[in-house]
């Protein structure tokens, strides 16, 4: 078995303890000891990964296994896996924010070994889907960290839960109904007549044998398919409500990682099996994703609750990841990368933060609070900091991620993707408004409510999300070369294979 | 007489052996002794299934008119499992005071039925597929009114019987106007004379006529919209394990037997009942699902959510081919442990408190964490949510549709698969989300319920991680 197993097999270990533990400093105990060891682990495969490169491997992925496990030999299906540059900083990113989320989520109440056993099961999914280069089980991981969510959201939710959980779950299934196709289409095309049908994504790749017409019908099921979870305009009407509704922790993982499933998933599977309906067909996705990304910012400054107006900025800021990755230029597709780690670990900053705020004023809606910056310092210092990285301050990880995004997308000299790039850079402007406005609402301006100047500051747990969460934003804005190159490596595979098609 | 033909009738007859000694045990058995009646017979049928383990080789007898072969032995041991499990799931509804004087009869008109059923998958011929049709149906008339104090089992069995006897005689019509125009009932023999050019018989519109009306009379029994209409009030007055037994055993079986003749028999005009059949799964997908958004007694909703499975369980049918019949196979086997999971927790449920709306299992998870977890477990994997088995069997028979080029039908259903999922959820939500201050209290189940369930989630859990069931089922589906 390949050591890239554990990230299935340590959160599984981890549900079996939840599952036995009795009361909660024991659920406590199991959800820190597991989240850390994911952590540990993730940083291991990226060590690993750089000395593998550094040694000169320049294989596509790495830690592949040549004679993958057969789960169903007639159906071809391997529980195959691997990982490139991309995979491994997703890897990286999704521990860190459950790790942030199990401290964020440290009073959950009720039913907390419960809770704990859905989340776990949610990271589940999402690790199994970034190690997979197998279409079945990639699928089947994807579907895996769908379903949690219903119960998380309807059982921890606030608010609406019942409709938003019931929204969130059934477009999203839709979402994987339109990408079950796609996978068979894949699958019944992956090889030249008569040869040899693999569920195998870099065997697809590498036969590159799916008829035009067939990448004509399969590419905007798939791209769709995972565009629903990557909040794509129009079908991100779930991502507001749901993520207003979701308990803290859920909202970070939700936001922060299973919407990145979609971004990846769009380039890994769409794109990088489809290259000839990339470069037809991504004008349609771009004139919509371009939408998300000022729809998103305009909804988001009209909003009074905190959680919508972080959901609209979601939709905003995950629809220009989706956007750079419909450039396939090299450049534009590492930003694209960037913005995802970015926007994962700044979104989840950001619902942390609103849920310990939330926690103690009762309300969400900024129209009632004012002033907390007197009140809980550190908690607004660290609301301060999320927001500057979301407006993209130099330094910080938004603004090395935008700025490689636009100066990607402006590589292209024709009219149609000049215009709309412009367009999604008014974006920025747009977001300092709202995220001005909310830091001058609520930190600085007078205190609404007499009640609220008895809270208190953050706890040590809530300090350590917290902190967990800035030091990433600010490592990665500080230092962003490492990772530009890990990432762009593997992302000019990609843009090489669209790029013959031109 | 060459007796050795019946040695390939190992199945049938090691069936009707159980029967027999059941017949006689529960005839000539003191009172004393019949109380470890059910138990016995529940020993006897996972006795039988165990001896038809042993690998079966093809072969006819009779001339054709009987078949057997290894694929059509699993399907046999597919339905022995189902039946097990819902004998074991009935132990504890015979012992009640109404029903305990017929504990005999329950249990030996099942086994006919299964009996019948036997002879349906396994005939060559029309005449004895009719006879296995019939054995298989009239005793479920007699099992659904077996609680005949209750006016609802009265009724039901009343509405049963006559949708049999309708259906049997349209079937009766379409066979013999099949026979009109190929002039033979064996299947071997009408495959050859239609796939004939030279007799032109393919362009019959006889035959067509014919085809359709069997396909209609078999409708009935799948509970294939628009022959639907039955079911639902069958499925509410019928005792749960009755309904349990007809949801999921007869109709697999009837399923099977309809995927055998349509294949072997009438391939070479494919065409026309591909698409007949095409639109027959999608609207008893979409209707069967569209009703049950609707339901609120959890037996009539598990009537609508039964039609709608059994137009995924014909996706298998039109796909026609060594894949299809593999995923169909495994679709039933699935459903049926998901199904009789359900139907398990419904019955432990109504027999303690006599409730079965979804409404009054508000707030179930705080009183019966395990019942619930084990219901919704069951339902996630009615509803195809990975890692359960239910994800498994419908990925496969999706896949075994697209293999033969359906993706427009594929996509219908998966869609449908979206609606199917929001009303398996209303009662996931009714349980774990919604509260309720008089919930079903704590209940105490007893052990034969208890190992039923327990079979039932373990199936739920494993057999989609388990690929060697797929396997070996894949490794016998040919030839049929």
């Amino acid at each position: 078995m390949n050591f890239l197993a554990l990230f299935v097999l340590i959160p599984l270990l981890m549900m079996a303890g939840l599952f036995l533990s009795k009361e909660m400093k024991m659920i406590r105990t199991v959800a820190v000891i597991g989240s850390t060891l994911q952590l540990i682990l993730a940083v291991a495969v990226l060590i690993l990964f750089l000395q593998e490169r550094a040694a000169g491997n320049t294989a596509e992925m790495l830690f592949t296994i040549d004679n993958p496990i057969v789960w169903y030999a007639p159906l071809d299906i391997a529980l195959a896996v691997g990982v490139d540059g991309v995979s491994v900083a997703m890897l990286l990113l999704t521990a860190i924010v459950v790790f942030a989320g199990v401290f964020a989520s440290w009073k959950i109440n009720p039913l907390p070994k419960e809770f704990f056993l859905w989340l776990t099961l949610l990271s589940i999914g999402v690790y199994g889907f970034f190690i997979s280069i197998n279409l079945f089980t990639m699928f089947m991981f994807y579907e895996i960290a769908l379903i949690p969510m219903y119960l998380l959201i309807g059982v921890w939710g606030s608010g609406n839960k019942n409709y938003s959980a019931m929204k969130l779950t059934l477009m999203l299934m839709g979402g994987s109904a339109l990408l079950l196709v796609s996978i068979l289409g894949l699958y019944f095309y992956s090889a030249p007549e008569g040869g040899e049908l693999t569920m195998n994504i870099l065997e697809i790749a590498r036969n590159n044998a799916i008829p035009h017409e067939v990448q004509t019908y399969l590419f905007p099921l798939a791209f769709v398919g995972f565009g629903v979870l990557g909040a794509m305009f129009p079908f991100h009407t779930w991502s507001p409500d749901g993520h207003a509704s979701a308990p803290t922790a859920v909202s970070m993982l939700h936001a922060g990682v299973l919407m990145k499933l979609g971004g990846y998933g769009c380039f890994r599977v769409a794109m990088y099996l489809m290259p000839w309906a990339t470069s037809e067909l991504s004008w349609i996705f771009l004139i919509l994703t371009g939408i998300s990304v000022v729809y998103g910012a305009f909804s988001a400054c009209v909003q009074t609750d905190l959680k919508y107006i972080n959901a609209y900025s979601s939709v905003s800021h995950c629809g220009l990841v989706l956007f750079a990755l419909l450039m396939w230029k090299t450049t534009a597709m590492t930003g694209a990368i960037l913005q995802m780690l970015s926007h994962g670990l700044m979104t989840a900053l950001f619902f942390a933060l609103i849920g310990m705020i939330y926690g103690r004023t009762h309300t969400r809606d900024i129209r009632e609070m004012g002033g907390l910056m007197k009140i809980m310092p550190f908690l607004s210092v660290c609301y301060v900091i999320a927001g500057m990285a979301s407006l993209g301050l130099p330094g910080l990880s938004g603004f090395i991620a935008e700025m490689t995004v636009f100066v990607g997308s402006f590589e292209w000299t024709d009219p149609f993707r000049r215009v709309l790039t412009i367009v999604a850079c008014t974006s920025i402007v747009i977001t300092a408004v709202y995220i001005l406005r909310v830091v001058g609402k609520l930190l600085y301006g007078t205190v609404q409510n007499e009640h609220h100047r008895e809270l208190t500051d953050a706890s040590w747990w809530e300090r350590l999300s917290a902190i967990t969460l800035i030091v990433s934003v600010a490592a990665l804005g500080m230092a962003p070369g490492w990772i530009a190159n890990l990432i762009s490596n593997s992302m000019s595979v990609i843009s090489e294979r669209i790029m013959q098609y031109i | 007489m060459d007796f050795s033909n019946f040695l390939w009738m190992r199945d049938e007859l090691s069936l009707l052996a159980v029967i027999l000694i059941l017949f006689l045990y529960d005839t000539f058995g003191s009172d004393k002794s019949r109380r470890a009646f059910s138990t016995v017979a529940c020993i006897l049928l996972a006795a039988q299934t165990a001896f038809m383990l042993i690998p079966a080789t093809a072969g006819e007898a009779f001339g054709g008119m009987y078949h057997t072969s290894p694929a059509i032995n699993i399907v046999k041991i597919v339905l022995n499992i189902g039946t097990l499990l819902v004998l074991i799931q009935a132990i504890p509804w015979v012992k009640t005071a109404d029903v305990v004087i017929r504990r005999g009869e329950f249990f030996i008109l099942t086994l006919m039925t299964l009996f019948g059923m036997y002879l349906m998958i396994s005939s060559g011929n029309f005449l004895l597929f009719f006879i296995g049709l019939e054995t298989a149906s009239l005793p479920l008339t007699a099992l659904v009114a077996i609680e005949k104090y209750k006016q609802n089992s009265y009724e039901a069995a009343a509405k049963y019987v006559f949708v049999a006897l309708f259906s049997s005689s349209l079937l009766l019509m379409g066979l013999s106007f099949i026979y009109g125009a190929v002039g033979t009932l064996y299947y071997h023999d009408i495959a050859l004379a239609i796939g004939n050019v030279t007799k032109s018989i393919a362009g019959s519109p006889l035959l067509y006529v014919g085809i359709v009306l069997f396909l209609a009379g078999m409708g009935f029994k799948i509970s294939i919209v628009p022959f639907h209409l039955w079911t639902a009030d069958v499925y509410q007055g019928a005792p749960t394990s009755i309904t349990a037994y007809l949801s999921v055993i007869s109709k697999g079986a009837a399923a099977f037997a309809l995927m055998v003749i349509l294949f072997k028999t009438f391939a070479p005009v494919a065409i026309v009942w591909q698409y007949v059949l095409w639109g027959l799964i999608v609207i008893t997908i979409t209707v069967g699902n569209l009703f049950a958004v609707r339901q609120k007694n959890l037996k009539r909703f598990m009537a609508f959510s039964s039609i709608s499975q059994a137009g995924y369980i014909l996706l298998g049918v039109i796909a026609g081919s060594a894949t299809g019949m593999t995923s169909l196979i495994y679709y039933v086997l699935v459903y049926i442990f998901s199904n009789l999971a359900v139907f398990g927790i419904i019955s432990v449920v109504e027999n303690a408190t006599g409730k079965v709306n979804i409404d009054d299992y508000n707030g179930l998870y705080r009183t019966n964490p395990r019942l619930s977890v084990a219901m919704m477990l069951a339902l996630f994997s009615l509803a195809g949510i990975p890692p359960f088995a239910g994800f498994f069997s419908k990925f496969f028979i999706f896949f075994a549709a697209a293999e033969q080029g359906f993706y427009v039908l594929v996509f219908i259903a998966l869609l449908n698969t979206v609606i199917s999922l929001y009303y398996y959820l209303l009662v996931v939500k009714a349980m774990f989300i919604k509260q309720d201050d008089c919930a079903i209290p704590a209940l105490k189940s007893d052990t034969a319920s208890r190992i039923n369930i327990t079979i039932c989630v373990i199936g739920v859990l494993v057999i989609g991680l388990l690929s060697c069931i797929y396997t070996a089922i894949d490794a016998h589906a040919f030839g049929m």
